[in-house]
């Protein structure tokens, strides 16, 4: 991903995102926060783009910030510099003013067509290992990480082997959602009935802020998660743990999850405690198809009937709208 | 029929819980008292608001007045001023609500003070009311004033469709006005994306006020574009080609284009959400074979375009007030003509952009992102010819210049920022962040209002006969600047910190600085409000001292500087015969300004008509009687539209005549006036001996 981008930009990119993110170093964490200071070979191409364009498109913005208080100075009212009222037109200048932005433009549309090939999320990812497959599932106002190689299933947490890329297949069972995790790489729309995918990778352990960025209702600004890479070593004892103490997502679970709430309102209303309170093992197959699909996700799933379930996600019990 | 039966008709779904103190009667908690308080101020705002309206006009007689020389006018010039009316004050409750925004996110680090519906209704309201009852109107009332006068018309082609658009407009924004006293408003943001705004999702009455206040507004606009695009076509003056029309003319002739083709799909997508909502169609819910996306798709079809019938206007008037202020021909006219009518294509070719995220494949977005880069390039052309127009020229800092030199520097800033977002890639990481906020910001505040205001501070001596005060007014727009630099500059590092947009908190204590600047901000555009306010409060106080009845004030270029100021109701008492561009500059060149015309002759004129205000109040009703279920009160106010429609359909006196005599005993006095009048040179434009006349131009603007 990174080896197409030139190597000029880069060295400059790291300089100039060193500089704008300075004031916010002032005793702050932001390492897991934005792209200017990636965490993953995504992002990084990003943060390279980013800076690139702007040092290109400085080229017809410095001029007019250096020009205009200079020409407003020197050809202000009082003052007897030359005067030309009549003069409205030059071609070479024209030439000039036509031909220099989009000359700009072309070599900047070159760039774009190259990274937007580059960085479509729906590439797979370079590696020598396996992607590790994660199914995400928005609801509101939590995040669904459903491992079907696993079968297990977690909120809020998305936890990955630091050496596998990620292939991520998106949906929601609410609203629209947009689910993103700025130092890893681009974000993605998640949508009721439709699937999405993305590709993410880090390049080493670490934790990463995650967020929904489409709004979608009052537990919107809650909506965050953290992803967390790890030693492959680490993942593995973290399935082991959560095929042993996690949950079982049988129909009230599913019930609860399913509604209108915030993760700590969820914890406390499935009484959960400690690290495994929201970690779900067992998950069955399907699950996520039969979520995207908008069918019986009930009959998938252990447990009594819950008698008001619902046939399809839009018919929700409404919460706290008058 | 019961007691209750009767009320469940008669009142729908109204009940307490519409009233902003319910909550926090019912159940007091902090949260409940703050909030509630915020709503039931901003609603006994709303209502003392028009108490006091109607008491003063009683107290002062002026009911009459009202009635016949402004609201069943059909006069252009009135209509204009009236658009501009709406939008002030509801660009005042806008700002407003900013700032509350602004001080959430400040104190927003686990908490702040206000709840998260609540901070969605600030924000859906903010928006929905800066683009369709602040920008819209304003720019709308500005080419009504401004259009027909520098083309050389009477008036619009439609005079009375033109009064009915204000009639919509008003009534729109009279819809959210009411949503404060009965609430709430939606909270699915200012562009309505569904399924958040299906039934399903939100039920009440909130998004109801949203669709039926913007269905409004989107009719009275696609009527005010057919009415601005006829009216360039059918009443120029003789000899005003195309090519020798203002460039504001042909920005507001462009505009109107864009509205007559991309308000009707806002229209449909309101009315289809409207179906959804009210029948249980399923357009846009995902069962039964709807799809969300159309919606977005019709919306963004309507609302990329509508980011240029914003900015156009606005381009118009920097154009004037950079060639009147520098004493200059504009340069590169042509270029600047071909550049706006580029813009005006390219723009219904890159509404894609706007969710490069949904997954689609990489061409698509590569082709939609291409396009709109290219926007960049006649957007950077006018830039360098605004530069090129003062270029050897004599800049005068008048007030729309500094309004017009803070838009030309951070223009292009928000302009860098839009290559940047028209990367597909770049956007897959700012995209649904403040960094979009703070660079569609940056586009609509120093484009659009920037340059609305320089236009209010340049025609409004024309419009009413006295120049502005000017000290305020340097304060305003000075404060306007920095105060939008201080407010938006932080939202574009707290993007790139990957702060969502919309967010009423956050748990990051990295953004804390910088929504701290931007509340700083917000608090000087508050200043810069008042600044306002001050200077228009004394300038009715100072403008006897101010008048300018001679109608020149700026040594103007164009034809609407030809005539007295205020404007006589037939704007020219002859039809003048144009020869050039800059046609009064011309005229002032050649020494044959303010001409005896050979002849006077009879006036008609467009008569009042009643029928804009009724459409205002039935329209009111009708769209308050869809948000409540009233049923009863749809289909009354429905009949008495259509009633009203077919009366006047039955006027037969349909205009009226001004005598030549009163022609001509107006015209010679005004004559006499201008004969009296020192002219006055540039140097001496801002003190009281300017009446109007400037002094005979030795080669343009140089004395």
């Amino acid at each position: 991903m990174t080896d197409t981008t030139p190597p000029f930009p880069r060295r400059f990119g790291r300089f100039a995102a060193g500089l704008a993110v300075m004031p916010a170093l002032a005793g702050c964490s932001y390492a897991n926060l934005s792209f200017l200071a990636p965490q993953g070979p995504i992002a990084a191409a990003q943060r390279d783009h980013f800076w690139l364009v702007i040092a290109i498109t400085l080229v017809v913005v410095l001029p007019v910030f250096v020009l205009t208080p200079v020409i407003v100075w020197r050809y202000r009212y009082g003052r007897r510099a030359t005067y030309r009222p009549r003069w409205s037109f030059s071609r070479r200048l024209e030439y000039l003013i036509w031909g220099v932005p989009f000359l700009i433009v072309a070599i900047l549309a070159v760039f774009l067509w190259r990274q937007t090939y580059a960085l479509d999320p729906y590439n797979p990812l370079p590696s020598d290992n396996e992607p590790l497959h994660v199914q995400v599932v928005g609801y509101d106002w939590k995040w669904l990480f459903i491992y079907p190689d696993q079968h297990i299933a977690t909120v809020d947490e998305l936890v990955f082997p630091a050496d596998r890329p990620l292939a991520l297949e998106l949906t929601s069972d609410t609203v629209m959602q947009s689910f993103f995790i700025p130092s890893l790489g681009s974000q993605v729309y998640a949508m009721n009935g439709m699937v999405t995918r993305l590709h993410l990778a880090a390049d080493g352990p670490g934790r990463f802020r995650g967020e929904n960025s489409q709004y979608n209702g009052k537990g919107f600004h809650t909506q965050r998660f953290s992803a967390r890479a790890v030693s492959p070593a680490a993942f593995s004892d973290f399935v082991e743990r959560v095929r042993r103490q996690g949950r079982a997502l049988d129909r009230p679970t599913y019930q609860i999850l399913d509604g209108r709430n915030t993760v700590p309102e969820l914890t406390r209303a499935l009484d959960g405690m400690g690290d495994d309170a929201l970690r779900f093992s067992a998950i069955p197959d399907g699950l996520f198809s039969a979520i995207v699909a908008g069918g019986p996700v009930q009959a998938l799933l252990p447990g009594p009937v819950v008698t008001s379930a619902r046939q399809t996600p839009l018919h929700q019990p409404q919460g706290g709208t008058p | 029929m019961t007691l209750n039966h009767f009320l469940d008709l008669a009142l729908g779904r109204l009940d307490w819980h519409a009233l902003p103190f319910w909550e926090m009667v019912e159940q007091p908690t902090l949260s409940h008292i703050v909030n509630g308080s915020i709503v039931t101020a901003a609603a006994s705002l709303v209502v003392l608001g028009a108490l006091a309206t109607v008491v003063l006009i009683t107290r002062y007689g002026k009911w009459k007045a009202l009635w016949s020389d402004w609201l069943t006018s059909v006069d252009h010039k009135r209509i204009g001023i009236m658009f501009i009316v709406v939008a002030l004050v509801m660009l005042a409750r806008a700002i407003i609500e900013a700032a509350f925004m602004r001080a959430q996110q400040a104190v927003g680090l686990d908490g702040g003070f206000l709840s998260a519906e609540h901070f969605g209704e600030f924000f859906t309201t903010h928006g929905t009311i800066m683009i369709f009852f602040m920008a819209m109107p304003f720019l709308t009332g500005v080419i009504n004033y401004v259009m027909p006068l520098q083309i050389g018309a009477r008036d619009l082609s439609f005079p009375v469709m033109n009064s009915i658009s204000l009639g919509l407009t008003a009534a729109g924004a009279a819809l959210i006005m009411v949503s404060l006293v009965l609430t709430p408003f939606s909270t699915g943001g200012w562009s309505g994306y569904p399924p958040f705004t299906e039934a399903s999702f939100n039920p009440g009455a909130g998004v109801d006020y949203w669709i039926w206040a913007v269905t409004l507004s989107s009719l009275g606009s696609t009527m005010t574009g057919i009415n601005f695009a006829v009216t360039i076509y059918k009443e120029r003056a003789p000899g005003m080609h195309l090519f020798r029309m203002p460039l504001f003319c042909w920005t507001a002739l462009c505009t109107s284009i864009l509205m007559i083709f991309a308000m009707p799909p806002l229209t449909v997508a309101t009315a289809m959400l409207a179906l959804d909502r009210y029948l249980d169609f399923h357009f846009f819910t995902q069962d039964l074979g709807g799809d969300m996306m159309n919606y977005v798709n019709l919306f963004w079809l309507f609302g990329h375009p509508e980011v240029y019938i914003l900015i156009l206007p606005a381009f118009g008037v920097f154009s004037e007030v950079f060639s009147t202020f520098s004493g200059k021909r504009l340069y590169g006219y042509k270029g600047l003509v071909i550049a706006t009518m580029c813009i005006a294509v390219l723009s219904f070719t890159v509404w894609l952009h706007h969710f490069f995220t949904m997954g689609q494949s990489p061409s698509i977005n590569a082709a939609f992102g291409i396009a709109t880069m290219l926007i960049g390039v006649p957007t950077g052309v006018k830039i360098y010819d605004w530069m090129l127009t003062m270029f050897r020229g004599r800049v005068r800092l008048t007030i729309p210049m500094v309004y017009a030199l803070g838009f030309l520097i951070l223009f292009v800033i928000g302009g860098m920022t839009g290559i940047l977002l028209a990367n597909p890639s770049i956007d897959y990481q700012v995209h649904n962040t403040l960094f979009l906020v703070a660079h569609f910001h940056n586009m609509l505040v120093p484009g659009l209002l920037f340059g609305m205001l320089a236009g209010y501070q340049m025609w409004f001596p024309k419009a009413f006969g006295f120049r502005l005060e000017q000290r305020w007014g340097y304060r305003a727009a000075y404060a306007w600047i920095a105060g939008f630099m201080l407010a938006f500059f932080p939202l574009y590092a707290l993007g790139l910190l990957g702060m969502p947009r919309r967010a009423v908190g956050f748990i990051e204590p990295a953004y804390l600085p910088w929504t701290i600047v931007a509340g700083i901000g917000a608090l000087v555009v508050l200043f810069a409000l008042f600044s306002l306010v001050m200077q228009f409060w004394l300038s009715l106080r100072q403008r006897h001292a101010n008048r300018v009845p001679v109608g020149d004030p700026w040594d103007g270029r164009s034809l609407e500087w030809a005539t007295p100021a205020p404007v006589p109701e037939y704007n020219f008492p002859v039809i003048p015969e144009v020869s050039s561009r800059d046609a009064f500059m011309r005229e002032k060149d050649l020494g044959q300004a303010y001409q005896r015309p050979a002849e006077y002759r009879d006036i008609t004129m467009p008569a009042n008509s009643a029928l804009g205000p009724i459409l205002t109040v039935t329209g009111f009703l009708m769209a308050f009687g869809l948000v409540w279920y009233l049923w009863w009160l749809v289909i009354l106010a429905g009949v008495a539209s259509l009633g009203a429609l077919i009366a006047r359909s039955f006027v037969r006196r349909t205009t009226k005549v001004i005598r030549a005599e009163e022609v001509r005993e107006t015209h010679e006095a005004w004559l006499r006036q201008v004969a009296e009048t020192p002219a006055v040179t540039r140097d001496r434009e801002q003190e009281t001996s300017n009446r109007g006349r400037p002094a005979a131009p030795v080669s343009g603007a140089v004395q």
